[in-house]
């Protein structure tokens, strides 16, 4: 006899889902540490809708760490914003999902990624376009991983985001102690000292998540570390 | 007469009044010459401090929030340094700006090498979809900026404090045939056509004048070739020599014919001094570009 529970959350859809794209073995680590900060994020807090992709008033997410995007990818079919059928198909040469995702070739995608460092400053122009045309609401998130963080121009976007007060901005780090030569002080006060709103939160904690996310901050841009299991067993550290 | 850059900041400063599509993003360099502008709409006029890799990605962030960003600095700066943003955030986003450059090849003469940028428009021909244009006066310079300001997709304007002394009626996009002769064809780029006119004055050679160099007007070029007996084609460019070479002989597939390109040395020229000792030392003035002209037509 089959017992039938009614299912509140749909995340347990998404491995199936991860399981169809196969080939990126490599960064399997890197989708999977993403996966509950992607899901939270499109289900509980992100207002968009698969039907609008391009309403002008919709929240912005960004994937700057764009590799290993199976997670993306997966929360994206879950969310109807691309075909499930396309997932089996991962990086063929007529395939619009590659292995770093690609804005041109797939609705609700909102930049081309890859090369570490690129989303936040992205972000900061975006969040700056919206105020100027008078669109106070739309918020624009970012997800960066702790070992990107490693690229000076992610600094230039913290720096200078933190100088004008953009509140609209949202940074995610997932922390998977993957930078080779670490932190000193911590990835939260990297942006803490830039004048950004910092919380530090267990990556794999919905609820926990949710209300980092959507935490108050008032004139200032937000920032999540999301901390997850290190990529390494054994950290790597001189 | 003002200068190429201050006609930029000028009309600039007017465009954003009208075009609310418009936004403006410096770093640091005629920050303070856009004071009016910046209080006027300040949320379009963007400093993002000495940060040259923010200011590439903010210019490619606003496009995607559906603005027209023009981004400015020295060429070294604007192209070199921010290269791969370049390619990134604006190319492999596929989304529209503006970028302008002031201090062209060797404007600041005095100051080096680091602020000197010969190879900006070779470096931006190793990517795809991209209108170049070189104006020769600050009135060229406005008419390319306001066509560019109102159109879409990535335009490249290089400015240059050195200028011709009188404007031409420019077409983005077209060469111009200021004469014609038979013994060959001379491309001249911007600032280049006094010099050039100077230099030929006694050479029966057409004259072509380019203000925009990509993309390359093959139709004229070949209906001048056509024209003239003589097919070969000199390049006088105010930027590294030999960056034009390739669409010269791309257009002139079928016809045979030589090419010369003139332009600004592959050497570092670790001399200071004026612009015009620079010119010269490249052979760009107008009594070595006849030297090596003539001694190139057959």
């Amino acid at each position: 006899m089959t017992i039938t529970q009614p299912r509140q959350d749909k995340f347990a859809d998404l491995e199936p889902l991860m399981a169809l794209m196969t080939g990126d073995e490599k960064h399997g680590p890197a989708a999977t540490s993403t996966l509950d900060v992607l899901w939270v994020l499109y289900d509980r807090v992100l207002n968009v809708d698969p039907a609008d992709p391009d309403a002008p008033g919709r929240d912005r997410f960004l994937l700057s760490k764009g590799h290993g995007p199976m997670a993306y990818y997966a929360v994206l079919a879950a969310k109807g914003f691309i075909d499930p059928g396309l997932l089996p198909g991962f990086a063929g040469f007529d395939s619009p999902l590659g292995h770093h995702p690609d804005r041109v070739l797939l609705p609700g995608v909102e930049i081309g990624s890859g090369s570490l460092g690129h989303g936040l400053g992205l972000a900061v122009g975006t969040a700056l376009g919206l105020r100027a045309q008078g669109l106070d609401r739309p918020r624009v998130f970012t997800l960066l991983g702790d070992a990107e963080l490693d690229e000076g121009s992610n600094h230039e976007a913290i720096a200078f985001a933190g100088a004008i007060g953009l509140d609209s901005l949202h940074a995610v780090v997932i922390d998977n102690a993957s930078a080779t030569h670490g932190w000193s002080g911590g990835i939260a006060t990297r942006f803490e000292r830039e004048g950004w709103s910092v919380l530090i939160v267990d990556g794999r904690d919905h609820d926990a998540l949710e209300a980092a996310f959507t935490a108050p901050h008032q004139g200032r841009p937000h920032a999540v570390v999301a901390v997850v299991e290190p990529k390494n067993a054994m950290p790597v550290r001189p | 007469m003002d200068t190429m850059r201050e006609r930029f900041i000028a009309t600039a400063t007017e465009l954003l009044d009208h075009d609310p599509r418009l936004a403006v993003v410096l770093a640091d360099i005629s920050a303070d010459q856009f004071g009016r502008a910046a209080t006027r709409h300040p949320g379009r006029v963007v400093n993002v401090g000495i940060r040259e890799q923010l200011l590439i990605g903010v210019a490619g962030g606003l496009a995607l929030a559906g603005l027209r960003p023009i981004a400015h600095t020295f060429p070294s700066f604007l192209i070199e340094r921010p290269f791969e943003q370049i390619k990134l955030d604006l190319g492999h986003q596929d989304v529209g700006a503006v970028l302008v450059s002031s201090g062209a090849s060797y404007d600041m003469s005095s100051m080096g090498r680091t602020h000197q940028a010969p190879g900006d428009v070779a470096l931006l021909d190793t990517l795809d979809g991209w209108t170049i244009h070189v104006p020769g006066h600050p009135d060229e310079a406005e008419v390319l900026l306001r066509h560019a300001s109102a159109g879409d997709g990535r335009v490249y304007l290089r400015l240059s404090g050195q200028s011709n002394p009188e404007p031409h009626a420019v077409t983005p996009g077209r060469f111009e045939v200021v004469r014609s002769g038979q013994a060959g064809t001379v491309i001249a780029v911007g600032p280049m056509l006094q010099p050039v006119l100077d230099a030929v004055r006694d050479l029966d050679v057409t004259v072509l004048y380019a203000v925009t160099v990509r993309p390359f007007d093959v139709g004229t070029l070949r209906q001048a070739v056509s024209a003239s007996a003589g097919t070969d084609v000199v390049l006088v460019e105010p930027y590294l020599a030999g960056t034009s070479n390739r669409e010269v002989d791309e257009a002139l597939l079928d016809v045979p014919h030589r090419v010369l390109g003139l332009g600004v040395g592959h050497a570092e020229l670790r001399h200071y001094g004026t612009p015009a000792e620079h010119a010269a030392a490249h052979g760009l003035d107008a009594a070595s570009l006849r030297t090596r002209i003539s001694g190139f037509l057959r």
